[in-house]
Formats: C-alpha cells, structure tokens, sequence
C-alpha cells in the first residue's frame, strides 16, 4: 500500500461535507422550521399529497418493472454475442444514452400529440386516432424511454463476467434453458439487476419534466410539488418536508433492495 | 430458429431507442413551420438555429462550466482517493457512504439541497445565483465518479515501484508524479471524461442552482420547450446526435481494432 500523507483528504473532505452533507442537513433543517420558527405545517401538509405520492410510485414501479423485462434478454443476448459486435452493440446502446433526455421526452410528446405524428399518420391511413398524450400511459412510456439505458448498462455488465463454462456445465449436468435461467444466470446477475432497478427507479420516481410534457400538467408526481416549491411558489418548507420525506422513502426501498443483493450472494456460495 | 428470434428481439429493442429520435431528426429538415406534417426538404432551421444568440452562449456557458468543473473534480477527486486508499476500514467506509450520497440521491434532491445553500450564501455576500453556483454544484456531482474511477487503479498499482523509486532517492511526492501518475492514469482520464460529459449534460441539478439568469445548454432547452418551438430545435437534437455518434466512434476505435487483431489471431 502507498503511504501518503493523510492530509490529501482534507480539499474532497472539506468539499463534500461542505457541498453534499450541510446542504442536506439544511434540507432537513427547512423541513421543520420556516423563517426560524419550529413548525410541523410543512410535515404534516404532506398527508394531503399521498395521492401523488402514490401515484409517482405507481408509475415508477411498473416502469421500473416494464424496463427490468425488456432489458434482461437484450442484455443476456447482446452478452453472449462475439467480442467485436458487442463493442458495436453497445456503441448503439451508448449513443441513446448521452442524448439529451430534455429532447428526447419532447421528441415523444411530438409523436404522441392529438395532433402528432403517429396521430397524422394513422389518419392518412384513415385509421382511427388515439388520444394518447397526458394519460399515465405516456408518463409511464416515457420513463421507460429515457431510462431503459441505465437498466441495460448493469444488467449487460454482470452478463458479460459470466462464464460460460458455467453455463456448459449446468447443461452436462443435465438443467434444462428454465433452469439455467433460474437457477445459474438469474443469480449470477442479481447484483446488475438491483442497480438497474435504482437506476430506473430512483430518477423515475421523482421526474417532474417527463409528467410536464406528457402529462401535460394532469398529472403532478412528487417532483413536480418539489419543483413548484423552490421554483414558483418559493415555499421552503413545505418543499423540503416533501424532498425529506422522497428521499427517506428512497432509502428505504433502497435498503429492502440491497438485502436482496446480499442474500443472492450469500445464496450463490453456498 | 431460436437465434433469429434473438436477433428480432434486438432490432426491435434498437427501433424502439432510435425511431423517436430519427423522426425528431427527420424534422428538422422540414419546410414548414410544423414538428408533425413535413412538406418539404429545407435547411432553414439549421440556419436559424446558428443564429439564435440564446442558444449559443447558453452552449458557451455549457462548455465552460464543463471544463472549469471535470478539472476541478479530477483534481479534488484524485487527490482525495490516493488518501482514501491508505485509510483504516472503518474510516474508509464512513467517506465511501459521503462519496456514493450523491450518486445514489435523486437529482433533485441534491439540487434543492445545494440551491437552500446558495442562496444562503447569496443572502449573506449579497449575490446572485448563477455560473458561480452552477460551477460548483458540477464539481459537487461529479467528483465522487473520478474518485470511484481512480480508487480501483491505485489498489492495482504496484506499492513496490513507490517504495522503490524512493529507495532510489525520490522524494514522495516525486514518486507519486514519477511512478504512481502514470499507472493510474486511464482510471484519471476516463473519470475526467465522465466528469465532462455528466457536467455538459445536468439539467436538473443546473435547474435549481442556476439563478434567474445564467443559462446552460439544457437550461436553455427547458425555457424553450415551455412554449411550441419551432423546428429549429429539432436541428439542434440532429446536432448533437451527429457529435455524441462521432465521439463515441472515436472512444471506441481502440477498442473494436483490438478485438479485430484478436480475432485474427484466433
């Protein structure tokens, strides 16, 4: 081990106590005081906001869920695929990925429009139209959308390490594809599934540009109260009552996820 | 059989990532002043877009917070995990839990936290919001990925070059710039790349930290996606895909000659 001197923590110490820890205490902090003053009206303000609670976690759970399906055979089958092509694959995966998500949910609003594109073309067709824009649907598309990337990137990089030995040997052994799905790959890539599942679901539940532009202002999600909050309303308190109480609800989905994590790992080894 | 219905699966995956971006792109070239009837082939909206002031400082301003922060963060970033590598376990865990609070913090949430600093702060210099608190809220977000892109790199260096290079008369700091820096580089540079681009791309964070006037690229794009844009938008989407295509090309040509030559050799 190198030995420098300990004082090289001091500049990102300093930093991040300064940047990451005081601010959130003062989150913390204008969650139970407005100007100074002890108060639990932002706390308790938030009961009346459970039914946007619960939808944000509704729509972010099914496309957490609906990401999960979709990205565990692309990322299964793109890591089984020759070394060259999977650096290609994964180039078309990136590319996606580093756009910007602002332009990317207003892309789906111009198509999911009443009068969008895929509306215009289906008239053309003389088809029947569909009202699709500002329903949850498009919410819920949405977030599948921007986040389906963050879901493939964790998954594809646990598959990759998997040998595929293993998997031969399994098949000596006599498992069938069900078991060696079950039993061998889905394990080995529980670490790559519980951070795609907070990758997708931690910013999908507290969005509020995807809710504005395919929403439509219908549906308001945690993210938008937030947002109002610190940008319109500028009311401090009841804004950082309700980012507390988003990022408490996150950690504990968190920690009941990485319990999962540990237990498969444990699992495997015995 | 069973291998083509793998291959469809994939293209339908991919179609379903590129078709809303091609169409947005295919609009841009359109006539008329509409994202959804195309009329005819025109250039008109790229050049309008090269002429909306706005949009090219609020690109300036992008590039510049970028660089000023993926810099800063790398040097804060290597500096610090060089020390967090020789701490005691215990010690070490308590920073690694600061490090991972704003990767694992929704966005907005490190953004409404970092805007109640500011403007604290604010209060007492009586200032403003703007580059100044843009700049640091990126160097905030994106330090912790140079330090976890370092630390595994300095575990892989070699101690005994370190110790050697002083036995050889170097001073420790020598050593770490002669011997260390070296080996740990590709870790430095791939967080600095990381820094830039997560910094180039933030809207939320900027969303909140940024003030009434100071304007990144992403800011810029919200304000404008309030109201019904013209397609001059879409010209500046066909833009930024054609870079992202040709920098990812570039990152990964290393990459697919050398998997080439491997399979040559094979």
């Amino acid at each position: 081990m190198l030995k420098l001197s300990r004082r090289f923590l001091l500049p990102y110490g300093i930093w991040m106590i300064l940047f990451t820890v005081v601010p959130l205490g003062m989150v913390a902090y204008f969650a139970f005081f407005d100007q100074g003053q002890f108060t639990t009206a932002g706390i308790t303000r938030i009961f009346s906001f459970m039914p946007n609670l619960l939808l944000s976690f509704k729509l972010a759970l099914i496309a957490t869920v609906v990401s999960l399906l979709l990205a565990y055979p692309f990322a299964y089958i793109l890591s089984r695929k020759p070394e060259r092509s999977r650096i290609t694959y994964m180039m078309l995966m990136m590319l996606p990925m580093w756009m910007s998500f602002l332009l990317k949910t207003y892309a789906w609003m111009t198509l999911l429009e009443d009068t969008g594109i895929i509306n215009n073309l289906l008239s053309a067709l003389h088809l029947p139209t569909f009202h699709m824009i500002n329903t949850e649907g498009a919410v819920i598309l949405g977030m599948i959308y921007d986040f389906l990337p963050f879901m493939i990137m964790p998954l594809y990089t646990v598959m990759i390490k998997i040998d595929r030995s293993v998997i031969e040997a399994a098949q000596d052994l006599g498992a069938n594809s069900a078991h060696i799905l079950f039993r061998v790959v889905m394990p080995l890539s529980l670490p790559g599934i519980v951070s795609g599942v907070t990758m997708v679901f931690v910013p999908a539940v507290s969005t509020f540009y995807i809710s504005q532009k395919l929403g439509g202002g219908k549906i308001t999600l945690i993210g938008d109260i937030i947002e109002s909050q610190f940008k319109q309303v500028y009311n401090f308190n009841f804004g950082s009552a309700m980012s507390l109480t988003l990022m408490i609800l996150i950690f504990i989905v968190m920690g009941i996820m990485n319990h999962f994590d540990n237990e498969a790992i444990e699992g495997t080894l015995v | 059989m069973k291998k083509s219905v793998s291959n469809i699966y994939i293209i339908l995956i991919f179609l379903f990532l590129y078709l809303p971006i091609l169409v947005f792109i295919f609009f841009s070239f359109n006539e008329a002043n509409s994202r959804s009837v195309f009329t005819g082939f025109s250039l008109q909206w790229y050049q309008e877009l090269f002429e909306k002031k706005d949009i090219m400082r609020a690109l300036g301003n992008s590039l510049l917070v970028a660089a000023i922060s993926s810099v800063a963060a790398t040097v804060i970033g290597v500096i610090g995990a060089t020390a967090i590598v020789n701490m005691k376990k215990r010690a070490r865990a308590a920073v690694m839990n600061i490090t991972y609070l704003p990767i694992i913090n929704p966005e907005i949430v490190t953004g409404i936290a970092l805007m109640l600093l500011f403007t604290f702060i604010a209060g007492l210099f009586h200032l403003e919001l703007g580059m100044w608190s843009v700049t640091i809220a990126h160097i905030t977000f994106s330090t912790p990925y140079v330090v976890l892109n370092v630390l595994p790199k300095l575990r892989q260096a070699d101690a005994s070059l370190f110790h050697a290079a002083q036995d050889l008369g170097c001073t420790p700091m020598q050593s770490f710039f002669k011997v260390i820096l070296p080996e740990i580089m590709p870790g430095i540079m791939s967080g600095m790349l990381m820094a830039f681009t997560l910094s180039f791309d933030d809207f939320i964070i900027s969303h909140f930290t940024s003030g009434s006037t100071f304007q990144t690229l992403p800011i810029a794009i919200y304000a404008m996606t309030k109201r019904k844009v013209k397609p001059y938008l879409n010209a500046l989407f066909a833009l930024i895909f054609v870079v992202v295509l040709v920098l990812l090309v570039l990152m990964n040509l290393k990459s697919i000659r050398e998997a080439k030559t491997k399979e040559r050799n094979l």
